[in-house]
């Protein structure tokens, strides 16, 4: 029996769309979760306070800075790293030989799972460079982690801006380097940022690499230095939801809600940013 | 005559192996302005480009024969950044920069060392009244450049060359995306630069050699057919090819 | 007006400076794949002085800690590939048919609130989706089929599923907008109905960017480790239905490295995996980025 091509498309669509609900309720149901188990412990000294109790009570305060260092080392170590290597590849060496194999690379770091990266970490930041469980060995593998997303996303942003702005530069006796300083970054610069964003809010939830190379179990002060241990707010949770008993779910609920918000600040951010010039730009 | 300002030798530029100028030899007088004309692909383009060595960083491109500008050869004697600033370059379609008026003229100076204000004013000011903008422009010289009309634009570009004081300007169909009205002012400017500029016109539009040019050359395929006085090229062309050209056979 | 340009000498250094920087940085990024890949392997190949190859490559049992330690990570390959492949199961249909109806059937306000909920997804740390697995599904999944844990290959697989479906949609929907409107233009005027257009024509002018996200979508699954630890159960035995706790390579290392001393076997082992799953991605990406230029 052949159907009416008008009654197939209803059956099909009215699929597609149970498919799509499929994805997304659960997602809308993990919000509801989250907010309100996680809201029934949220108070300042939640967030200010260390943990009591065998991490069973008090707050998540020496978590949320250890995650803050990380973040912000991240940044140091891979954003000028990669901004230059986009750099490099966008505006000097779009068809050398050496880009092509840069691309290989860039596209197979970008694939590599997280846990192997933090065997990595292991092995040259914390055991053959001898910085040992320290937030600058996990700051580093989160950076060398994040690298070819933000080179990824920076390329682009470079990619957008018109070969004619460049050689009317050219022609004035701009060098190149003056080319891209005075013209290029700065009409790049809000892609830049958004993608490298992006690429740190990625890096602040993960957990795998910063198991062996820095996260600490408990400590009950905050880090002096960058060689010290820290708590981070992934590992946190992880410790809390399968090492330690009889935890109230409103702890973990908490120390999960403070991490997603964290990272949906960092991608309302970019998200900001990219509008707003968006707005501004003038071709 | 006058004397000479850019020597052209034995020029043959390639992309990669196909030859797009094969063996130029041309002389360009001082505050002349020499047209050229010649159908598409006729390699006019790509020689104004070899001129300001635009083409450096393009994959695969070969050039063989000499340019000097006064005697120095612009490819081995003088860094390229003085040789964009001897060498200034109008191109096709309007292309200001993502600044203000001001800015975009003030670039040129400012990428060359210069940052005093008061300088970069002054600059400012005369190159946009020799390109015949100055009093469009005066009063909104920090909008964006963006914002003007193409004709505008085109003028804007012209200023910011000259705001490098060069030698030789190169424009490179400067009028294709024009207006007649806006057309007759950049051709204005361009005749009242000739006291001061030595200027290459390359063009797609006969009349428009005719109306400017002191010289004109026709190119095709690459090659140089001929070059006299415009009146000559357009009136007892030498060579067959040239007539059928200019009176509308073919092109 | 004649004004003297001077360009100040230090330009010249600057410019030298800034383009050996920028060389520099662009070399670091193959620098680091190199060493990656060479320090697994220093730190892995180790292992196959003290241990044979094969034993590790064909053995059926993982007990690093038993006197000798029998490394043989069979039933661990078989963990990872039961989960991703009852993820990818899962995924693939469910992810194409929402990128299909996001793309092309919703309305623009729904497709708005469609695709920010997918990036919402895509933006929530593995830990986070763990955790609420681990307190929700889990106990579901036990509750459901009557089984004595929830901690089972089946529960990450939809955990798994559910995180790789981001990458999937967006891949598909990428692949759908390349699509030259001209084609859906022309089904159209031929009289087809929409749905004819996407089944006919634009399901297979966009099927290699479908290969495509399917492929990544593979590399993320294989490649995620802190939610298939919680939630598969961690035991490292063959597995024969995936209603039993399984353990994949991910949680092997991020479990076991904590404990392994270093240098030892069972340390050089775990790094032996890295290598695996190295290999593994670095395949599965390297298929996808082909599938991603034909597309273009």
């Amino acid at each position: 029996m052949r159907l009416n091509p008008k009654i197939t498309e209803k059956i099909a669509f009215a699929f597609l769309f149970l498919s799509t609900l499929v994805i997304v309720v659960p997602v809308i149901l993990i919000t509801i979760e989250l907010l309100k188990n996680g809201m029934s412990v949220m108070s300042w000294k939640f967030l200010t306070e260390s943990p009591r109790m065998g991490m069973r009570a008090g707050g998540i305060f020496p978590a949320i800075v250890g995650t803050v260092y990380l973040i912000v080392l991240t940044i140091l170590f891979a954003l000028p790293v990669g901004i230059l290597a986009a750099i490099y590849l966008s505006e000097y060496a779009r068809d050398h030989w050496l880009s092509k194999i840069i691309d290989v690379a860039i596209v197979n770091l970008a694939g590599v799972p997280s846990v192997v990266y933090g065997l990595f970490g292991l092995g040259i930041f914390v055991t053959f460079l001898n910085f040992g469980t320290s937030i600058v060995a996990g700051a580093l593998t989160l950076s060398i982690m994040s690298l070819p997303v933000i080179i990824t996303s920076s390329r682009e942003a470079l990619g957008t801006i018109p070969e004619s702005f460049r050689e009317s530069s050219l022609a004035l006796g701009a060098t190149r380097w003056q080319t891209i300083r005075r013209i290029v970054i700065p009409n790049a610069l809000p892609g830049i940022i958004t993608g490298a964003i992006l690429a740190l809010s990625r890096a602040a939830g993960e957990t795998a690499p910063i198991l062996f190379t820095v996260a600490a179990f408990y400590l009950p002060h905050l880090p002096k230095t960058i060689f010290d241990q820290c708590m981070a707010l992934p590992y946190h949770l992880y410790v809390l939801a399968t090492q330690v008993p009889n935890v109230k779910a409103g702890v973990e609920y908490g120390t999960a809600l403070v991490l997603v918000a964290m990272i949906l600040i960092l991608n309302l951010m970019a998200g900001a940013i990219r509008s707003h010039f968006r707005k501004k730009k003038q071709w | 005559m006058s004397e000479t300002k850019l020597q052209i030798q034995n020029l043959s530029l390639y992309y990669g192996t196909h030859q797009v100028l094969k063996n130029i030899c041309l002389d360009v007088l001082s505050h002349e302005i020499l047209g050229i004309i010649g159908p598409a692909s006729s390699g006019k383009t790509s020689l104004l480009r070899a001129l300001n060595r635009l083409n450096d960083d393009v994959p695969k491109f070969r050039k063989e024969g000499e340019v000097l500008l006064e005697g120095e050869n612009i490819y081995t004697d003088l860094p390229v950044w003085m040789v964009r600033k001897r060498i200034g370059m109008i191109f096709a379609l309007p292309t200001p920069l993502p600044l203000s008026i001001y800015e975009n003229v003030a670039y040129g100076p400012r990428v060359h060392g210069m940052n005093q204000k008061k300088i970069l004013d002054k600059i400012v000011e005369e190159t946009l009244q020799s390109a015949f903008l100055w009093d469009e422009v005066k009063d909104r010289l920090d909008h964006p450049a963006m914002r003007l009309s193409g004709g505008q634009q085109q003028r804007l570009c012209i200023a910011r060359t000259l705001a490098v004081q060069p030698e030789v300007i190169l424009y490179d169909e400067p009028c294709s995306g024009l207006d007649p009205i806006s057309t007759a002012k950049v051709e204005e400017a361009m005749t009242m630069l000739k006291s001061r500029y030595t200027q290459i016109l390359v063009t797609n539009n006969t009349k428009q050699a005719a109306r400017v040019s002191d010289r004109t050359a026709f190119f095709l395929m690459g090659e140089m057919v001929e070059i006299n006085k415009t009146e000559k090229i357009f009136t007892i062309p030498q060579d067959k090819r040239t007539e059928d050209y200019v009176s509308g056979r073919f092109g | 007006m004649e004004v003297k340009f001077s360009r100040p000498a230090h330009h010249r250094w600057i410019e030298f400076a800034v383009e050996k920087a920028i060389f520099g940085a662009g070399i670091i990024s193959i620098i680091f794949v190199a060493l990656i890949f060479l320090f697994l392997l220093k730190e892995g190949l180790v292992l196959f002085r003290h241990y044979p190859f094969t034993n590790f490559f064909f053995g059926i049992q993982w007990s690093p800690i038993s006197e000798p330690p029998r490394l043989g990570i069979v039933p661990l390959i078989l963990g990872s590939l039961a989960v991703t492949l009852g993820a990818v199961v899962m995924a693939v249909p469910l992810g194409v048919c929402a990128a299909i109806y996001i793309a092309e059937i919703a309305p623009g306000w729904l497709k708005d609130i469609l695709k920010g909920t997918v990036e919402f997804l895509a933006a929530i740390p593995s830990i986070v989706l763990g955790f609420i697995g681990l307190v929700t599904l889990v106990p579901m999944v036990k509750n459901i089929f009557h089984i004595p844990t929830g901690l089972t290959a089946f529960s990450g697989s939809i955990m798994l599923a559910f995180m790789a479906m981001p990458t999937i949609v967006s891949m598909m929907e990428d692949s759908l907008r390349a699509v030259p409107r001209a084609y859906r233009e022309g089904a159209l005027a031929l009289g087809a109905t929409r749905w004819q257009t996407i089944y006919r024509v634009l399901i297979p002018a966009a099927s290699s960017g479908i290969l495509a996200a399917v492929m990544l979508g593979i590399g993320r699954v294989i490649g995620e480790t802190m939610a298939v630890m919680m939630i598969t159960g961690n035991s490292a035995r063959l597995p024969t239905t995936l209603l039993e706790p399984v353990r994949t390579m991910t949680a092997t290392i991020a479990a076991e490295m904590g404990e392994a001393v270093q240098g030892s076997t069972h340390y050089s082992s775990l790094f032996a995996i890295g290598i695996v799953l190295f290999i593994i991605t670095f395949l599965i990406n390297l298929t996808a980025s082909a599938f991603i230029k034909r597309r273009k």
